[in-house]
């Protein structure tokens, strides 16, 4: 019989994840992940600037803090000096496709030997509701009060489209975290994204469409929906690279 | 300072082009994967400084060469990386400023190496050499000091040290200081509790303000332990000259043929900016009647000049921003009109 438990790779310990969120979803799936694949004692992980600031507060392995947008750089610096680690990035949207464009772009492209797991909520969490470059055309935030405009807010950024273009990608997919289907499909892509470093197949990325009630200013119910009904048409699921 | 930095065991070095420090990245580029290291050619100034980040995280000697616009891009990186308390040399190959402003030699940078630079409240060891010899020696210690402190250290040259040739004895590398294991590095937490290098401190209970206090001990410890100056006759100087990096050198060839014509001129180079060797000027001042300052800027060192004298003589400036350099004979004019002046006339003479 199956009997569903705490994964090692987490503390036991409360998350500051509002209720709905769906960070939560996303850390265990990357947890357990690390723990079937016996990586824990060999992995280094890179906590953002954003909701997932205090991931080292959970996962319990090896944790760097960058600033917002520099994961991927620390994560080169730190993977080209120790190869035989396992070195991940947690970000969310303003962290990788905002302020950290360049450095997610140019470490795709140089083909860094590292695992991405991108969370895509279009929105900005932590700082409260902003404008994300993922933010959905119309999509209302605090500084898009009368919904997001092509006009000077330009159309939201699909970053697995974009990174499918560049020579160095390995891995490329969308998944979701809003069905229990889309659950086990993101771990098993993320998954594939970590086993893809331990084969040294380079750069992997795996995009996750995620819950933000709060910000959104939607019951947990409701965010399901959003993500089911509202992002997926925007952000088609799917493999964009596999090579 | 490539090749000093490979002797000291530097193993990964991440930097972006600009003029005048190409030489470095572009010796990098061949010489570290030769000596088994790490040299990536980064996307952003800002991306370069965070591959240092990771590196010293993960362990390594690390080490970023720039020039002044550069410099300021790598300020949010130097800042965390003070705050994490880690390991790196950055050098800064200064030019003129501000904006992007042109590629002749400047040190319009002195403020920004000495008062943080970046945001928050911490320092940087600057070092300031004034002879290839001495950036060579200086870059090796730079690795030693940076490890020994967990402190990031800077290097501040301009475009003449940048790109200027002079013999050079390759000096195999000495340490200078005993370096204690790195028990704080990421190598992943196998037989051991897991590690976070992190900057974030939301502590309820002032742990922010703690973690300040400590870094604050840390920069006074540092204080107490490193303070390097050349000195030239100063015991019986009425006029000290000073001036750091290559100012400080032409400023000495003034001095010398001051001293040749009889005139009674010291002079003091100091060679750490960070901490400032105060004390030297404190003695100075104790037999000098006044000072003079020379600069490639408008007048940024005079300042902790005159805080390390707290004023007690006269302090004259001569410089200029933009790429200007003094002359000798410029220098020498200068030491002469103050010289001439009797010592009585200059006021303010406190101690």
């Amino acid at each position: 019989m199956a009997v569903f438990k705490r994964t090692p790779i987490l503390k036991d310990q409360l998350t500051h994840y509002c209720p709905g969120c769906g960070h939560g979803i996303a850390h265990r799936l990357v947890a357990e992940v690390i723990d079937e694949l016996g990586i824990r004692e060999r992995t280094i992980g890179t906590a953002p600037v954003g909701c997932a600031v205090l991931l080292y507060n959970y996962f319990n392995c090896d944790v760097i803090e960058c600033a917002h947008g520099r994961s991927p750089a620390v994560a080169t610096g730190i993977k080209r000096v120790q190869p035989d680690k396992i070195v991940f990035t947690y970000q969310g949207d303003g962290d990788l496709a905002a302020i950290g464009t360049a450095e997610t772009i140019h470490a795709a492209n140089r083909g860094e030997n590292i695992t991405v797991i991108f969370v895509n909520n279009a929105i900005y969490g932590m700082t409260g509701g902003q404008m994300a470059p993922t933010t959905m055309l119309g999509q209302v935030t605090t500084t898009t009060q009368h919904g997001r405009g092509g006009q000077g807010e330009g159309p939201p950024i699909k970053v697995c489209e974009l990174l499918s273009t560049l020579g160095g990608v390995c891995y490329l997919e969308r998944t979701a975290v809003s069905t229990p289907k889309d659950v086990m499909n993101a771990k098993r892509a993320i998954k594939k994204a970590f086993q893809n470093q331990i084969d040294g197949k380079g750069f992997s990325l795996v995009e996750v469409l995620s819950m933000c009630p709060t910000d959104w200013k939607l019951s947990p119910a409701q965010s399901v929906d959003f993500v089911n009904e509202k992002m997926k048409p925007v952000f088609p699921l799917g493999v964009y690279k596999d090579q | 300072m490539a090749e000093a930095a490979i002797q000291a065991g530097c193993r990964f070095f991440a930097g972006y082009p600009i003029t005048p420090q190409n030489e470095v990245p572009e010796y990098m580029s061949w010489r570290m994967p030769q000596a088994g290291g790490v040299f990536i050619q980064a996307e952003s100034e800002v991306a370069a400084i965070n591959m240092i980040f990771g590196a010293s995280a993960a362990g390594a000697r690390c080490m970023t060469s720039s020039s002044s616009p550069g410099i300021s891009l790598k300020q949010e990186g130097i800042s965390y990386i003070a705050a994490a308390e880690l390991p790196c040399v950055i050098a800064n190959m200064q030019r003129g400023g501000p904006g992007l402003g042109n590629i002749r030699a400047s040190q319009g940078d002195y403020f920004q190496a000495v008062k943080s630079g970046g945001h928050g409240d911490y320092h940087l060891i600057v070092v300031a050499p004034a002879t290839l010899q001495e950036l060579y020696t200086l870059t090796m210690n730079a690795f030693d000091w940076a490890d020994y402190y967990r402190n990031p250290v800077m290097i501040l040259g301009d475009g003449i040290l940048g790109q200027m040739a002079e013999p050079v004895e390759i000096l195999p590398y000495q340490p200078i200081l005993e370096i204690p294991e790195k028990d704080y590095i990421l190598t992943g937490c196998r037989g051991r509790l897991s590690r976070v290098i992190k900057t974030l401190i939301l502590d309820p209970a002032d742990g922010l303000v703690r973690h300040n206090e400590h870094l604050q001990e840390k920069y006074k410890r540092i204080e107490s332990e490193i303070s390097l100056c050349e000195e030239y006759q100063t015991a019986d100087a009425e006029l000290v000259v000073t001036g750091f990096g290559v100012t400080g050198r032409i400023a000495k060839a003034a001095v010398r043929k001051a001293r040749k014509k009889g005139l009674a001129v010291g002079w003091i180079r100091p060679i750490t900016l960070w901490p400032f060797p105060k004390q030297a000027y404190q003695e100075a001042v104790r037999a000098a009647s006044k000072m003079l300052v020379v600069e490639m800027n408008h007048g940024q060192m005079i300042e902790d000049v005159k805080l390390a004298t707290e004023c007690a003589v006269p302090t004259e400036f001569m410089g200029k921003g933009g790429g200007w350099y003094p002359d000798e004979k410029s220098i020498l004019d200068k030491i002469e009109s103050m010289i001439k002046q009797p010592a009585a006339a200059a006021k303010g003479r406190v101690s």
